[in-house]
């Protein structure tokens, strides 16, 4: 497995790939923490979905995390493209027979990906973090934020909470790109599908089906990262979410093992 | 310790209603150079995948190298394989493909470099794999093949893309590889090719093997032919006649008698011409090429 891993990152670590991606990071974490400040006293709101996060939240200990843990949800969108596209390519490219060939395991070659990915995933996730937390700091004076509560130990015991929360719903995220991925086997659709899902599709159902939102795991995955919201409880999207993950991995896991590899 | 690198029995492929290979049955001997030909959609390829472990047989078995092909995982270490052409990452390198390979099968990257220099590829190393020509690729693939140092080498028209001097190259190398012991298990469309570097063959038809043993007992199977040319052209029609007499069937191509006899009646026909007053410029008796004797026993037109 470990073979598998230290060879997915010499693709993972390509310049482009790498840089393109926590550029990527980088710049939705910011838009997301300066719209937290810079919108502070704006009526259309300043967190997501409109909503109102007022000085006074932002002052408390786990203010400090809140641009971070709201930017999750692009990053898991990041992660979900990377996933999928990481993982479909190996079919479009043809490159999955050679991979096969060395490591016919496959299971354990699946896994082994997918636990690079993850650890990939981490980066893009302390990476977001180090911006959002910077910027925070940066821009609280701006804001007129009090920052007095930001440096205790329980600010810091929040961040690392949140840290926790976004990576899982970084990696749920990324989990469902490489289902995409592998049931696609085409990096276009198993992405498109995705993000159109994510974005669109469970907004809409959401809004016209009353209680459905806490269903959707698009909602759940958000919700975990920021710790629970009004959809569901923390504890709920977490079970919502290992269901939703665990079929979807069974019914890929046992497609990848069994599925004849030919163009 | 076996003495057959790859022994099938009954290997079937099925796709719906549609038979890929139907009941092959061969056997390729340790460090031999087998050729695997066949015509476009007559299952070569559906039998590599399902040697290699990326398809499964819908009915027979195998082994490879002694170990059965329901477990690849036994034996892929000692098998370099390239199949389908080359695919590798476009915006990696030559060498960076090459080394995630290595990686992935626990070979020591070190080697690289030295595998790019022997398939001609030692300058272009570092350049990224989608600014290479169809060659290029098509020797990256064989240098990825030999990343294991393989015991067993499985190439699926290796020469595809090349020129006639990487063609010759190729042909050294699998020649080379064949002597220091490596099995190579090759299929092509460049007969001539084939019958040059390999001691035996496998021909498909339709999804089913049609001969499998040495490749001179398939020639010395066919039909052989003496040429022969008279000095004056218009004897050509009179020679053929001496030869129908004899019981020898015969035609005129290229302003030559191609009569249908063993190579022992060569010394019967001269002196059969020589008596009827006939000068021949030229006889020599011929086995037809494999080429030929494909296009024969597959039953295509070139």
């Amino acid at each position: 497995m470990i073979r598998v891993f230290f060879a997915e990152w010499r693709k993972l670590r390509r310049p482009t790939l790498f840089f393109g991606t926590m550029g990527a990071v980088m710049a939705v974490t910011a838009l997301v923490t300066s719209l937290l400040f810079l919108l502070l006293d704006s009526p259309r709101g300043n967190g997501r979905e409109g909503r109102m996060i007022s000085r006074q939240t932002l002052e408390l200990a786990h203010g400090v995390s809140i641009g971070f843990s709201s930017a999750a949800g692009l990053l898991g969108l990041v992660a979900l493209c990377v996933f999928a596209a990481q993982t479909a390519q190996e079919y479009t490219y043809g490159t999955l027979r050679n991979l096969l060939v060395r490591q016919p395991r496959r299971l354990t070659l699946l896994f082994g990906k997918f636990v690079a990915m993850k650890s990939f995933a981490l980066i893009t996730v302390i990476v977001s973090a180090v911006v959002a937390v910077g910027l925070a700091f940066a821009l609280s004076d701006k804001a007129n934020v009090n920052t007095a509560a930001w440096t205790t130990a329980d600010a810091q015991w929040s961040l690392i909470q949140t840290f926790i929360n976004v990576f899982i719903s970084v990696v749920a995220y990324g989990t469902v790109g490489m289902i995409l991925g592998i049931l696609f086997r085409s990096p276009i659709p198993a992405i498109s599908l995705g993000v159109a899902w994510l974005l669109i599709v469970e907004n809409i159902i959401a809004a016209t089906v009353k209680n459905s939102g806490k269903w959707m795991p698009g909602q759940a995955m958000t919700s975990i990262a920021s710790g629970g919201d009004l959809n569901s409880s923390y504890l709920h999207a977490i079970a919502l979410v290992s269901v939703y993950l665990a079929a979807g991995t069974i019914l890929v896991a046992v497609l990848f093992r069994r599925r004849d590899v030919s163009n | 310790m076996t003495t057959i690198a790859i022994s099938v029995k009954d290997l079937s492929k099925k796709y719906g209603e549609r038979t890929a290979v139907s009941h092959a049955s061969f056997e390729v001997p340790l460090g031999t150079v087998c050729g695997f030909v066949g015509p476009n959609g007559s299952g070569k390829t559906t039998t590599m995948r399902m040697l290699l472990g990326l398809i499964t047989p819908t009915g027979g078995t195998g082994t490879i190298l002694g170990e059965n092909i329901n477990h690849p995982e036994r034996y892929l270490h000692r098998v370099g394989a390239m199949i389908e052409g080359p695919a590798f990452y476009p915006a990696l390198s030559g060498a960076e493909n090459l080394r995630l390979l290595a990686t992935l099968g626990g070979y020591s990257v070190d080697q690289v470099q030295g595998l790019l220099d022997r398939v001609g590829l030692g300058d272009r190393a570092n350049s990224k794999y989608k600014t290479y020509s169809l060659g290029m690729k098509q020797r990256l693939g064989i240098a990825a093949a030999l990343l294991p140092n393989p015991q067993l080498l499985m190439l699926d028209e290796p020469t595809n893309g090349l020129d006639p001097a990487g063609i010759q190259e190729i042909r050294e190398l699998l020649r080379a590889l064949a002597s220091d012991g490596t099995t190579v298990f090759v299929s092509s469309h460049l007969l001539s090719e084939i019958e040059m570097i390999s001691d035996s063959l496998v021909m498909l038809r339709q999804g089913k093997v049609i001969f499998a043993g040495k490749t001179h007992d398939l020639l010395l199977r066919q039909q052989p032919i003496i040429i022969a040319k008279c000095s004056n052209s218009s004897d050509n029609v009179k020679l053929l006649e001496i030869a129908k007499t004899a019981g020898h069937e015969g035609s005129i191509i290229d302003n030559a008698a191609h009569i249908l006899a063993a190579a022992d009646w060569a010394p019967i026909l001269n002196k059969l011409a020589f008596d009827s007053g006939i000068t021949l410029s030229q006889l020599s008796p011929v086995l037809p090429s494999l080429e030929e004797t494909f296009f024969e026993m597959t039953g295509d037109d070139q």
